[in-house]
């Protein structure tokens, strides 16, 4: 099937819209999701075409209409569940923890909870403490939840396909500043693997590993050194929950040398994580200690200005990358 | 003396007693078991309750689902659930309904349409709510019927949950089981206004208050109000005024009430009543006894069973994550 050039924002749309024409059990549900089209324009045109059956506008009760997704689905329904910002998340953080990553194992396997939660994470500029925050670290300690974070508009769609298919509860981050990013999609009914990374560009020379919205950054950062005579490989992690080591695994083998890259604050995050594996697994293969790139701890100021310092940068990978270089 | 409205034969009244008396037997058997270290963790006794579980429960249809909150064996039982495997449960056995993962605040019995117990206060709430938007999306002719305490109503999830029923019209009963305390705190003191069926109105649903110490009287309100939830009026609060004779849970001195207010509530023991209720209707004492001795015979067969029943091992803690 052909490719085209989408928004990331519509490719999503497309996923949402081909899964609720394909499956009768697919509902959708969160705020202002009906006739505006979701904060981001995401469900735009969804509700003209399939109607209050099936798109469920709710009131601004996240706590709440996260627990009747997984009543739904418990039920056999398939909700598709949006968070307006990441940050809201924390008011649906019960459900999530103490319900859908749950019930499977300790009902013993009598249901299923077959629901997504889309949320876009992540700071567009300006935003300020509490619409801006790439809330990963939040997700990854909870058994029972897979999460997602595509990078590219082709991932937006065919791993939210793979989501909404999936028989146990994923979230699926997404991120406000790739929404009006384009890329190739395919065309039709594609669906990618939910757990696997992917090598979104093969070089020698070192690793940086990423996801969401700063796998753009470091392929910047990466096209930029190869000029100085530096292939960096960026390997896309797209899975959170679980982490797809053997791709880490073998890129760090090949380049002996990584950098971990993510929007999140570093303590506690998804990298450190990555860290942790790739030393208890690779350490024989490494030439030089692992660095982080991520957000500093501290809550992300609205002044552009400050916002900048906090958030990671391509300089900052530029940097790591030289004092990699240098050991 | 038979509650007005009755619609039970008196056999369906022995029946409803008999239950009853499995629910008070099995949480007094817990108590016990839990003084002989038999039992791990905690678990939260509905002695008191009982009418009010099974009141409810007889009236729903059997195809109706079930939500239920950490005070809930009485629910699992009044639903039907086998005895040994609801102890075995909370023995952590295999034979358990969960295998023993959920205990008592985690226990589902999916093909009785009881989509489980939970135990954060106010959780379950919601998920009726979503089983509710379920069954109208099917447009299916069960509902779901969601109990949750005075504690409860507290939470976010209940006003929410409630204006987005009453907003959407889904087939839910809201089962607000008022025992006057939330864990030691008396209602008045976590309740601004401690007529809490009136917060039904604000949510535009009917709410009504009624006692729940009479069996007959509790089936027959919840009885009237799951046919106009069943019958399209959208979702109802039915608040049942009860009393939880023992404490919060196993370790409770209860020193924020007297033991005088105790002794009056118990006048009203849901037991007592449903036996002077069978002896109005021309049953025999020992008919009565011997219904009794019967579910504490059950309970006390169950207790041996799921007692040498087996634990799991290695493979069942760490399989089943993911479906």
């Amino acid at each position: 099937m052909a490719d085209r050039e989408i928004y990331y924002s519509k490719a999503v749309n497309e996923a949402l819209d081909e899964e609720l024409a394909r499956d009768e059990t697919v509902i959708l549900m969160g705020e202002d999701i009906g006739c505006y089209g979701g904060a981001f324009g995401v469900t735009k045109g969804l509700w003209e075409k399939y109607g209050a059956r099936r798109i469920w506008e709710t009131p601004i009760s996240e706590g709440s209409f996260t627990g009747i997704a997984v009543g739904a689905a418990m039920m056999g329904l398939k909700p598709v569940v949006e968070i307006m910002f990441m940050d809201f998340i924390a008011l649906a953080l019960d459900q999530l923890l103490n319900s859908a990553s749950k019930l499977h194992y300790m009902y013993g396997g009598q249901v299923t909870v077959p629901m997504v939660l889309r949320t876009p994470g992540g700071a567009k500029g300006g935003y300020g403490p509490s619409h801006s925050q790439m809330l990963s670290n939040l997700l990854i300690g909870i058994p029972g939840l897979k999460v997602v974070a595509p990078s590219t508009a082709a991932q937006a769609k065919g791993i939210l396909k793979a989501a909404i298919r999936e028989p146990n509860p994923v979230v699926v981050i997404e991120n406000k500043r790739l929404y009006p990013q384009k890329g190739m999609v395919p065309e039709g009914d594609v669906v990618l693997p939910l757990e696997k990374a992917v090598v979104a560009s093969a070089g020698e020379d070192m690793t940086l590993v990423s996801y969401s919205s700063m796998t753009p950054v470091c392929l910047a950062v990466k096209n930029a050194l190869l000029k100085a005579g530096i292939n960096l490989e960026v390997v896309d992690l797209v899975s959170l929950q679980p982490i797809d080591t053997d791709t880490v695994f073998a890129s760090v083998r090949k380049t002996g040398r990584v950098i971990l890259v993510e929007e999140a604050c570093t303590t506690g995050g998804v990298m450190a994580e990555v860290s942790a594996l790739i030393s208890e697994h690779c350490l024989d293969a490494l030439e030089a200690p692992i660095l982080r790139v991520g957000a500093k701890d501290v809550p992300i100021p609205s002044s552009l200005a400050l916002e900048k310092i906090v958030l990671p940068q391509a300089e900052d990978i530029v940097t790591a990358v030289k004092q990699l270089r240098a050991y | 003396m038979a509650f007005p409205n009755s619609s039970l034969s008196t056999d369906d009244l022995l029946n409803m007693f008999r239950r009853m008396v499995v629910i008070r037997t099995f949480e007094e058997t817990l108590g016990n078991l839990f003084s002989k270290g038999v039992l791990g963790g905690t678990s939260h006794f509905c002695i008191g309750e009982e009418a009010s579980a099974v009141g409810v429960i007889f009236a729903a249809k059997p195809t109706d689902w079930l939500i239920s909150n950490h005070r809930g064996h009485g629910h699992l039982l009044a639903r039907g659930l086998q005895v040994p495997r609801v102890m075995g449960e909370l023995m952590g056995k295999l034979t358990g309904y969960c295998g023993g993962r959920g205990g008592s605040q985690h226990m589902s019995a999916i093909d009785l349409h009881f989509l489980g117990t939970n135990g954060i206060t106010g959780g379950g709430i919601p998920i009726a709510t979503g089983a509710a938007l379920a069954l109208k999306y099917k447009q299916s002719n069960d509902i779901a019927i969601a109990f949750f305490g005075d504690g409860a109503s507290n939470q976010g999830t209940f006003h929410e949950s409630l204006n987005i029923a009453s907003l959407w019209k889904l087939p839910v009963l809201f089962v607000l089981e008022n025992n006057l305390y939330g864990m030691s705190t008396p209602v008045a003191h976590s309740c601004a206004s401690t007529e809490l069926f009136r917060r039904a109105e604000a949510y535009g649903m009917k709410g009504s208050r009624h006692e729940a110490f009479n069996v007959e009287e509790v089936y027959t309100v919840a009885q009237e109000a799951i046919a106009r939830v069943r019958g399209g009026g959208g979702p109802e609060l039915l608040e049942l005024m009860t009393y939880r004779q023992c404490g919060h849970s196993k370790n409770d001195p209860r020193v924020y009430r007297t033991r005088e207010e105790e002794a009056k509530m118990m006048e009203k023991d849901s037991l007592l009543l449903a036996t002077r209720s069978l002896l109005a209707r021309g049953l025999s004492q020992e008919q009565i006894d011997q219904a009794a001795a019967d579910a504490r015979a059950e309970v006390a067969k169950a207790t041996e069973e799921a007692l040498a029943a087996p634990a799991g091992g290695r493979d069942d803690a760490l399989s089943g994550l993911f479906a």
